[in-house]
């Protein structure tokens, strides 16, 4: 690596696309061709017009996508709302044990995803410890239960995905300079109208990138549907799966597939345009 | 700053401390199941219901010789794929913070764009593509698809990591006599090298704890996430919690490590100052 610039960035011909090669290549032949051979094989429909695939995709599976989009949107909501707060303690009030604040936002899931979900399953079931508490404040009308309903499944996507909402509110929270909020504060603002006009603002582009963070796994996973819900839960990835693996409907399988990527890319396409184009990394 | 310390603003800072435990009292509560759990005598095949405490599971880990071959896999795969996605990513990322070149801009966006693409869409995808060259799915399938997602992720941490650096010390090594091997093992790479331990870890984590987009790839293979999937079906014992344990320890083992190792080097880098 012979320097031929000073300074930070170089000038150089060839040495940067050899050092990015191994890895663009396997971007390009790993996910770029795939998605080009998932909509191959989504109009690749042996009887019928080549559309048959997507139209049942939304006439069959309308309500799976419905779901998953509402699903994801709520977990998104709950998200912001057991994160930010505490983001904000993390990064205003935290002092010296940020970092151990930190270690323990990020620790619970050191531990697969299936076997908490798993304990999300052993926590909510009839016999668990949530009814039994609920039970006992006669919080639960009788028949009552927790898993197997959608606010289970809900609870396990906000909960799986959090962390991806707490780190980047935590970071943008992180870089405001503190003097904004103290010049505020000079100019007799309150506590209230100092958060809304100085740190709210600056730290959106926090939000939004956990927000799509948060969204876009949400939407697509089936796990927290297939252990925490019944099949009146069912979300799109399940569908997905199914057509894959059980049925192998190809066309029908990435149609669908197809669908929920042209929907999520147009979602984080109009978001982007409301809120600000922030760089996701 | 114009000290309010008033009634109302005490009032929401206890609230938000009260927020936020009941946020990490939520985070955590799965977790303590987990190992709770490890430590049960299940009452039928499912380690669902608390009946009495026992040691066995931990005394007997590797009971069911499945799940230990599913833990050998995970394993494996997680090295390899690690392996392969550290360089290709550091490689990507030391290319994008310190030349200016043609097309740059693209390859930030093809790094970001499998974050944004969700696991069931990468999965499926990359399936119809080896179902299209009738490629057998396996051990090599896991892999590719691991390395896949884990370069992205590599790329964007050590990017992150080592943007601003003072690149100007290789050049000052250079000017001081060093080849360029030397240089790189004595100046770019400790420089570097904390950015790519924590991208490496990541990646491992990551790869170990995969489900979607390999349930998509993996033909008859099981890997650890896979056995766990179907035993929540068929037969859930403790063994399953034993082994989450232990990669929670572990995982805190090597967080702690690579903390301390942090800490070390800054202190070096300052006592030089």
């Amino acid at each position: 690596m012979a320097g031929t610039a000073s300074g930070g960035a170089r000038q150089s011909k060839w040495g940067p696309y050899l050092l990015v090669a191994p890895g663009v290549l396997w971007l390009l032949v790993f996910y770029v061709i795939p998605l080009v051979t998932l909509g191959k094989t989504s109009i690749a429909v042996v009887d019928g017009p080549w559309w048959s695939g997507f139209q049942r995709a939304f006439t069959a599976y309308g309500g799976h996508f419905g779901r998953s989009i509402k699903f994801a949107f709520i977990a998104t909501l709950f998200g912001i709302a057991l994160g930010y707060p505490l983001a904000y303690l993390m990064a205003f009030r935290a002092g010296r044990f940020k970092n151990l604040l930190l270690g323990l936002v990020i620790l619970p899931f050191f531990t697969t995803f299936l076997v908490r979900t798993f304990a999300w399953k052993t926590i909510l079931n009839d016999s668990g410890p949530a009814m039994w508490v609920l039970n006992q404040l006669h919080l639960m009308p009788s028949g009552g239960r927790l898993l197997n309903t959608s606010i289970a499944v809900i609870g396990g996507l906000t909960y799986n995905f959090l962390p991806f909402m707490i780190m980047p509110i935590y970071v943008s929270l992180e870089k405001i300079d503190r003097r904004l909020v103290e010049a505020a504060y000079d100019l007799y603002s309150g506590p209230v109208r100092a958060f809304i006009k100085v740190i709210l603002p600056l730290s959106l582009p926090g939000v939004f990138a956990g927000s799509l963070l948060v969204f876009i796994p949400a939407t697509g996973d089936f796990i927290n549907a297939e252990l925490l819900g019944s099949p009146n839960q069912q979300m799109i990835g399940t569908v997905i799966q199914n057509q894959f693996l059980q049925v192998r409907d190809y066309p029908l399988a990435a149609s669908i597939s197809f669908v929920l990527m042209a929907a999520i890319t147009m979602g984080v396409l109009l978001y982007a345009r409301i809120l600000g184009t922030e760089e996701l990394a | 700053m114009a000290a309010v310390s008033t009634l109302p603003r005490r009032l929401a800072t206890r609230l938000l401390d009260i927020w936020a435990v009941l946020v990490l009292v939520y985070l955590f509560l799965p977790i303590a199941v987990i190992i709770l759990y490890s430590f049960n005598t299940p009452a039928g095949k499912f380690n669902f219901v608390w009946k009495a405490f026992s040691l066995d599971a931990w005394r007997n880990p590797f009971k069911y010789p499945p799940l230990v071959e599913a833990m050998k896999l995970s394993l494996k795969v997680a090295s390899l794929s690690t392996l392969v996605a550290t360089i290709f990513g550091t490689l990507m990322a030391l290319a994008l913070c310190r030349y200016k070149f043609k097309g740059s801009g693209v390859i930030s966006l093809l790094l970001v764009l499998p974050l944004t693409t969700p696991e069931v869409v990468l999965g499926s995808s990359l399936l119809s593509l080896f179902l299209n060259l009738n490629a057998q799915m396996g051990y090599a399938t896991i892999v590719i698809a691991h390395i896949m997602f884990s370069v992205s992720y590599v790329a964007l941490t050590v990017r992150a990591r080592i943007r601003g650096f003072d690149w100007t010390l290789e050049e000052a090594a250079m000017d001081l006599g060093a080849n360029p091997f030397r240089v790189v093992m004595k100046v770019t790479l400790p420089l570097i090298a904390p950015g790519i331990a924590a991208a490496g870890m990541l990646s491992f984590a990551l790869s170990l704890d995969d489900f979607i987009i390999t349930l998509f790839n993996s033909g008859s293979r099981v890997t650890y996430p896979l056995y766990v999937y179907g035993a929540q079906r068929a037969a859930y014992p403790p063994q399953i919690n034993v082994m989450a344990t232990a990669i929670l320890a572990t995982s805190l083992l090597a967080l702690g490590l690579s903390v301390m190792w942090q800490n070390r080097t800054l202190r070096q880098a300052m006592v030089k100052e």
